[in-house]
């Protein structure tokens, strides 16, 4: 069965041998499923992301897509009827498992969403230190809000009103905010819902050029439904469909040489 | 499905190699103490309601144990000294009141509605609210103070009087004029329920979809007719449920009523006649009642009005539902 | 029928509705102008201060009725805003299961329960085995009033709260409780407090309910189990009493009520708005 050492270039019905698979993966899928009561959402996906790579999932809207990234913090077992089955590993670990907690899992895994979504009675300081406060963690708050909107890029435009409410930043403001704070407790991985797709070009290319810098530090998972966005964000680039991985690999291959022909034609867009 | 979830997981031992994770056992605490405070909190509304039926049919066991409830009900004696208790001259009290109230109040609050919905500019819609806000924070007894030194010397003077020239032929409106009695109880009722009925009717005109409106406009509707053709029957159930919980609230409602009635226990045709209601004599006679039989007979009075305002705002409550709860439920 | 004729019921309707909104007003103008104009002749410091003096002896006021009905709803407070709130909470939180939806049913029909009938209750819960009347038996009775509103109103407020704010928070590895408490609750708060002012000034209000629990007292009364004065019963007893006097005292007294109220009601809207404002 599975517990065999997982097949780290063969994974999923479709092999997609990648030069980058050499290293120990940081994060594991194994004949992962996942349901919504009696609908079937994920299909035995299987796939691994190196350390400090970026992986785009791309597909159409209902392929799964965001499933596969709200397992990975287990926020997707907080819907009602949820259900998941298979393995999940980070460094080896199946976070699926009953021994670990989903709470401390979200500390080594953060999360940004599709739409910003800053805590509104909260002012960006502690909006940053949300994680710190909320979680009782002691520390010098400062340094690690200055530290982590730098790394967010967003302490040159804030730094003078830092004590303001979050909700007085423009929309791609508060999505570097999000990601500030979700930074602010030092995940190994940083999964993002298409953080772009309620932004404006501007904001949305400051973003990417964030996760070019931020997977010096850790690995990020993001999805999007833009192509060009996978295109020029990401290293490896996941193609999902109808709940299953169709086929993953390094980006410029999938974009330029697809070995399947319905990647093919959806970054060609012929369908959807 | 369930059999592949199972078969799918780790086997145990190498969950077992797995690091364990600190802090978790407290946390666990901390989070199933916060359910089940939750589950307290929420269980309370439960216990509230149990412990509300069964206070009531406690003190009102001497009587339920000594009297046959037809007896009960449909007995017109209300004798504490010879404990002979009948509830039905207060029931009658208590039905011609809130109908008269709503006979009144239906159509000036379905006007309203409508007013406030369809009729009026978009500035006054929120003008209005707050007027309806007072008439609804106005504590009962004030009512009461107004409605027994403004509104019975203003029916006993000019509008019984007026009313048993022009309409005398009819047994309503006969009877010498006293203003106080089942009028006077009517029509501030009316007043009292206004509000309650005025606002639910709103919030369900306003859940009729804007196209409903413009697809009678756009067929050359004057207002009035797309409000009539598209508007009201698509809001029916959900006007009558704010009719039937303004009933409700008339029902129970005590110290307006107590202050202006009468306090007669007499079944009258005569809208002019003082009366009695069911809350009115359980306020009037409660605290000094003359045994655990006059008070048991008191406290079934009480459940008798307990059981009647369930029923209606029961009754109410799916009514509005069905038309509020409906549309965004398909939309879902 | 011709166009003009159905322009003519059109407008001729319109017309009935807006008279509507006429007859609606008139009885509010009708009783603020009375409560205000016979109500303001009798206030005074000593009005608001002093104990009532008997029919013919001048002077004397209603301070104790004031004070009471200020310690009955203080009580009542005490017992139903954490009970109603955290109903609520509940609610929101898991009201869409069986119980939930039981309770919720609940929480509506009681809602609809007689405030008379709720005096009753808690003479039986209270004045019965205490074999007297009190403050206390009062309090809860107003307390029961006050939780099924304030279990539906924060409900409503609290399911207003995006749920991606709260995926926010337990992303963060914030636990479920504090997640709940911390920021979908605080999130909700200021909508909670303008929810309790407007349930305690309509506690404020209420009559029927201290008839024959916290009863009357012509002193002051010193502890939660004794009989106690509230404005709105004092109300009452002068309003029905044969004397002209005592009537006078009844509408300065009503003008009281309905400016604590009022006082409390615009509070909690002034509230809310300040709240509003201050997010933007």
């Amino acid at each position: 069965m599975i517990s065999a050492p997982p097949p780290v270039a063969s994974s999923g019905p479709h092999p997609a041998p990648a030069a980058s698979d050499t290293a120990r993966p940081k994060i594991e899928a194994i004949d992962l499923s996942a349901w919504y009561g009696t609908t079937h959402v994920l299909r035995n996906v299987s796939l691994s992301v190196p350390a400090n790579t970026v992986l785009a999932i791309i597909g159409p809207s209902g392929c799964g897509k965001s499933t596969f990234v709200r397992c990975l913090n287990r926020m997707h077992e907080l819907v009602p009827g949820a259900r998941q089955s298979g393995q999940l590993r980070i460094d080896g670990e199946d976070l699926l498992s009953r021994k670990v907690d989903p709470v401390d899992l979200r500390r080594r895994v953060g999360m940004v969403f599709q739409r910003p979504n800053p805590f509104p009675t909260l002012s960006i300081f502690d909006n940053v230190i949300a994680g710190f406060k909320l979680n009782g963690i002691r520390g010098d708050h400062a340094a690690v809000v200055e530290k982590s909107l730098r790394r967010a890029a967003l302490w040159d435009e804030v730094k003078d009103r830092l004590h303001a409410s979050a909700l007085s930043l423009s929309g791609g403001q508060q999505q570097r905010l999000c990601i500030a704070r979700a930074l602010a407790i030092e995940p190994e991985v940083l999964l993002m819902d298409e953080p772009a797709s309620a932004l404006d070009p501007i904001a949305t290319a400051k973003i990417e050029e964030l996760i070019h810098e931020l997977k010096q530090v850790l690995t990020v998972v993001i999805v999007t439904h833009n192509m060009q966005q996978a295109a020029r964000a990401s290293d490896r680039t996941a193609f999902f469909y109808m709940g299953e991985l169709i086929e993953h690999g390094d980006t410029e291959q999938i974009f330029t040489n697809p070995r399947e022909p319905r990647t093919e034609d959806y970054v060609t867009g012929k369908f959807g | 499905m369930s059999t592949s979830a199972e078969s799918a997981v780790a086997p145990p031992v190498l969950r077992e190699a797995l690091p364990q994770t600190g802090g978790v056992p407290g946390r666990r605490v901390a989070d199933r103490l916060w359910s089940a405070l939750l589950i307290a909190f929420g269980g309370a509304i439960l216990v509230v309601a149990g412990v509300i039926v069964f206070s009531l049919g406690h003190v009102a066991s001497p009587l339920l144990r000594a009297t046959h409830l037809i007896d009960f009900l449909l007995g017109t004696v209300w004798d504490p000294e010879r404990e002979r208790f009948g509830a039905l001259t207060y029931l009658y009290g208590t039905v011609v009141t809130s109908l008269l109230a709503l006979v009144i109040a239906a159509p000036v609050s379905i006007g309203l509605a409508l007013f406030v919905t369809e009729m009026s500019p978009p500035s006054l819609r929120s003008i209005v609210s707050f007027p309806l806000e007072l008439l609804a924070g106005i504590p009962s007894v004030v009512y009461g103070l107004w409605g027994l030194f403004v509104l019975v010397p203003l029916l006993r003077e000019t509008v019984e009087p007026f009313l048993a020239r022009t309409l005398g032929f009819l047994p309503l409106f006969k009877g010498p004029p006293i203003g106080l009695g089942f009028l006077a109880a009517g029509m501030i009722l009316a007043v009292m329920i206004l509000p309650t009925m005025t606002s639910i009717s709103i919030e369900v005109l306003k859940t009729v979809p804007g196209a409903q409106r413009e697809a009678a406009l756009a067929l050359g509707a004057t207002p009035w007719e797309a409000t009539r053709l598209a508007v009201l029957p698509y809001a029916r159930a959900g006007i009558l449920g704010a009719i039937i919980l303004g009933l409700g609230r008339a029902l129970g409602e005590t110290m307006a009523v107590t202050m202006v009635i009468g306090n007669t226990p007499r079944i009258s045709a005569s809208l002019f006649a003082p009366g009695y209601s069911l809350p009115s004599v359980i306020a009037n006679e409660f605290a000094e009642a003359s045994g655990a039989m006059h008070t048991g007979a008191l406290a079934a009075l009480g459940l008798l009005l307990f059981v009647v305002t369930l029923t209606f705002n029961s009754i109410a409550r799916l009514l509005v539902r069905v038309v509020t709860r409906g549309p965004e439920r398909s939309a879902a | 029928m011709s166009l003009a004729r159905r322009r003519f019921t059109s407008r001729a309707m319109t017309a009935l509705c807006g008279l509507a909104l006429l007859l609606a007003l008139l009885p509010l103008v009708s009783l603020l102008m009375l409560v205000i104009s016979r109500g303001a002749a009798g206030l005074s410091f000593d009005f608001l201060t002093q104990l009532p003096r008997p029919v013919g002896e001048s002077g004397g006021g209603v301070g104790n009725a004031i004070v009471g009905s200020l310690s009955i709803v203080a009580l009542a407070s005490l017992i139903g805003i954490p009970v109603g709130v955290g109903a609520g909470v509940y609610l929101a939180e898991n009201g869409d299961g069986r119980a939930g939806k039981l309770i919720r049913f609940t929480a509506e029909v009681l809602s609809g329960v007689p405030s008379i009938v709720v005096g009753i209750v808690a003479y039986g819960l209270f004045v019965v085995p205490m074999h007297h009347f009190s403050a206390l038996a009062g309090a809860v009775a107003l307390s029961v009033l006050m939780i099924p509103t304030l279990a539906r109103g924060t409900e409503e407020l609290v399911r207003l709260v995006p749920r991606t704010l709260r995926e926010a928070s337990l992303a963060l590895g914030i636990p479920e409780w504090k997640t709940a408490l911390r920021v979908v609750v605080r999130t909700a708060l200021p909508g909670i407090v303008t929810t309790a002012l407007l349930a305690i000034a309509r506690a404020l209000g209420e009559t029927a309910p201290l008839l024959f629990t916290a009863l009357n007292n012509q002193y002051w009364s010193h502890r939660p189990d004794e009989p106690t004065a509230s404005l709105t019963v004092q109300i009452f007893n002068d309003a029905v009493s044969p004397y002209d006097e005592l009537h006078a005292r009844a509408w300065s007294a009503a003008l009281v009520l309905l400016m604590l109220v009022g006082l409390l009601s615009i509070g909690a809207r002034l509230f809310a708005r300040l709240r509003a404002r201050g997010q933007r």
